[in-house]
């Protein structure tokens, strides 16, 4: 053993700012240890599941047993995380790819955190401890081939029928709605938006997939259709009415997002870096080229800021302080980030930043997704100046 | 049934080897994890514990420096119940001979059936502390395990030789070392990773375990390196860029040296 008197570390290209300083130790394993999983189980494959268009579903049960489904919910079969352990798991995941990270933010932040946090204790008691496990899968329904960014828009309605409800209408875009043993679908009544569970299987309740995605592949996207769907009165969130429902739920999503877009810019840096430091041309590496160090220092710059962002709102959050405008701000600074780094970086591995042999123009292309879903990059800017000039623009 | 298990902080793997001129150790001030051979260690020992009578213990023991902690919580993360730490300045510098009797004074304060290592350390590539450590304790020991099976108070073992495999069987208590290929250490859990913390941690000094300064750290060692160079490049080695012919020019290569015919 050696003990060093050095005040000063060299610099780590994979932790310029030194951030892992502000992490605690709990932290820090949580991330090695999904980092170590992504690197085992699905670096190697994702490629070819992003080109075949599926993402295999044995991986949830593996996720459940890490303990990463609901993490950051309480109780029934869910350990407790803090927000910043939840985050940083997100950026792990999605260092592998956004697909992977959108499953599991539908399943722990959309759909377990809907029942969890709307659901009647029967609810809760009959799905949560197996979402938690990865054994049951839910999916979360509330855009619409007509109501996207406005979901107050949305026509699907369900109407009273003695003790039942029936609804009727078309969701849009809904990840895992296929693979989904449970949906939540937030639908019009004669009493404002209330939120339902939609079993799968359910008579007229079909679920077809969205063909020809060139974003976001290793990952499902389905319509749920609903046609005259029966559902007793106890499948619906007792208490809960208006936007106010969903909208708490994206708000979970999104604050994992703000850290997974900071994931995927990391994959694509450092895949930039390592390819201009070992390509040659013209006799040397393209690396030592002054126009790609502007460009890796960019993405150095962006991955550090993305982090320091995502860090502090998560602080907030386990403070229990954290405002959706915080959040938006995360989710418009750090996925604008992230895919201009992908950009960027794509155009450093030339020829080969086109190929699925190497990470970025995946990330490129799903970060498309990731601007666009969870409120699009606009929506949040509205968010932010909504928030600082005190005058609502979208509304 | 008592289990220890030793375990090593090293350098992080991915990070790459610097060795300090000056001192010529290597240099352990960046980032330090487990020594990934340690998982499969701690892994066959939470197999065993999984199938003995309530009550089986796994304690997790280092000879490390104080800022080890995130290691013995990644020890613990994996599997196991207590952690017993040496953490004394005076360490530092100790060879195998230094570091073995400082494990061997911490392992003798308790009464454990079983005593595990990893095969190596991914950092000094030694292969020894676990004979090191059986010889002061003067208990049997078997290296290389590539499985075993718990019968009662002895142990039926699988050794990894160069020819194939060895069956033996080893009385309780025992010392052992596991090859990597014994199992394939699980993933800590999220739950498991939250409850490491809470688990029981005791750090020692020398003092507490009957050591003096002068029996470990660099004049408790018996070995002193007086110079590191690098191995020799090879200058028989041919590097290819494949432009479409690489197979045959390998082939070639290897027609003329007589390996393949
Ligand atoms: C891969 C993928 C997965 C998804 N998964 C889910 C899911 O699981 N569940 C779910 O419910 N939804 C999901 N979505 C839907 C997603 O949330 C919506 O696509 C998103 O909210 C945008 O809605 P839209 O597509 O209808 O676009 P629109 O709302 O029609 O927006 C079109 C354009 O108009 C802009 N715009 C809209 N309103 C304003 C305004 N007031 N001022 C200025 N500009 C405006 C937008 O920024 C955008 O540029 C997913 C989408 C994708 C692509």
């Amino acid at each position: 053993m050696s003990r060093s008197s050095t005040t000063t570390r060299p610099i780590n290209p994979h932790d310029y700012l030194e951030i892992d300083t502000l992490l605690d130790d709990e932290e820090r394993l949580v991330r090695d240890t999904v980092r170590q999983w992504v690197r085992d189980r699905v670096l190697p494959e994702i490629g070819h599941w992003f080109e075949e268009g599926y993402l295999p579903m044995e991986l949830a049960p593996e996720l459940g047993k890490l303990g990463l489904l609901g993490m950051h919910l309480e109780g029934y079969g869910c350990p407790g995380a803090s927000a910043v352990a939840y985050g940083l798991t997100c950026l792990e995941l999605e260092a592998g790819d956004s697909g992977l990270r959108s499953l599991v933010s539908v399943q722990g932040s959309l759909a377990m955190f809907a029942i969890h946090n709307w659901g009647s204790e029967e609810q809760r008691q009959r799905w949560l401890p197996r979402m938690a496990a990865g054994e049951a899968l839910g999916c979360f329904g509330l855009t619409e081939p007509d109501a996207g960014s406005d979901p107050g828009a949305m026509r699907t309605r369900a109407r009273r029928d003695g003790d039942d409800w029936v609804i009727n209408g078309t969701k849009m875009w809904i990840t895992n709605g296929s693979v989904a043993d449970v949906a939540v679908v937030w639908a019009q009544t004669d009493d404002g938006i209330r939120g339902f569970l939609v079993e799968k299987g359910a008579k007229g309740f079909t679920t077809p997939d969205i063909k020809h995605k060139i974003s976001l592949r290793a990952s499902i996207t389905s319509e749920l259709v609903l046609e005259d769907v029966r559902v007793p009165a106890d499948a619906m969130f007792p208490d809960v009415r208006g936007l106010r429902g969903p909208l708490s739920c994206l708000n979970e999503a999104r604050y994992g997002i703000v850290w997974g877009a900071v994931g995927a810019g990391r994959a694509c840096y450092e895949s930039a870096l390592e390819y201009a430091k070992t390509r040659i041309a013209f006799g040397k590496p393209i690396g030592g080229t002054q126009i790609q160090q502007q460009k890796l220092a960019e993405m150095a710059l962006e991955v550090n800021r993305g982090m320091l962002v995502a860090l502090q709102i998560g602080r907030l959050k386990d403070a229990g302080t954290v405002r959706p405008e915080h959040v938006s701000m995360g989710k418009f600074g750090n996925v604008r980030g992230a895919l201009e780094i992908a950009r960027s970086a794509r155009t450093v591995l030339g020829g080969n930043g086109i190929t699925l042999e190497y990470p970025v123009i995946r990330h490129m292309n799903n970060l498309e997704s990731v601007y666009t879903y969870e409120g699009t990059h606009d929506v949040h800017a509205l968010v932010i100046g909504g928030a600082v000039t005190g005058i609502q623009a979208f509304r | 049934m008592k289990i220890a298990v030793c375990v090593k902080e090293v350098p992080d793997p991915t990070a790459e080897k610097r060795i300090d001129p000056d001192t010529k150790r290597l240099v352990r001030s960046g980032e330090n994890t487990l020594n990934r051979y340690d998982r499969h260690a701690i892994e066959e020992a939470v197999r065993l514990r999984e199938g003995a009578a309530p009550g089986a213990e796994i304690a997790v023991v280092l000879v490390a420096p104080a800022s080890a902690s995130r290691t013995v919580d990644k020890a613990l993360a994996q599997g196991g119940d207590r952690s017993v730490h040496l953490a004394d300045d005076g360490l530092s510098g100790s060879d195998i001979v230094a570091t073995s009797r400082a494990l061997a004074a911490v392992l003798a304060r308790d009464s454990y059936d079983l005593i595990v290592f990893g095969q190596q350390g991914s950092d000094a590539e030694c292969y020894v502390m676990a004979s090191a450590v059986a010889e002061r304790l003067a208990r049997p020991c078997v290296t290389q395990v590539a499985a075993l099976a718990l019968d009662g108070s002895s142990l039926k073992v699988k050794r990894q030789v160069e020819t194939g495999y060895e069956t033996l069987e080893v009385s309780l208590p025992a010392v052992i070392s596991v090859s990597d290929a014994i199992n394939e250490p699980r993933y800590p859990s999220l739950p498991a990773i939250m409850g490491a913390k809470r688990k029981p941690h005791e750090v020692l000094s020398l003092a507490d375990v009957g050591l003096a300064a002068g029996d470990v750290g660099v004049d408790g060692s018996r070995t002193h390196v007086s110079a590191l160079s690098k191995p020799p490049t090879r200058g028989d080695s041919v590097k290819l860029e494949d432009d479409g012919t690489a197979a045959e020019k390998i082939l070639a290569f290897l027609v003329e040296r007589k390996v393949v015919a």
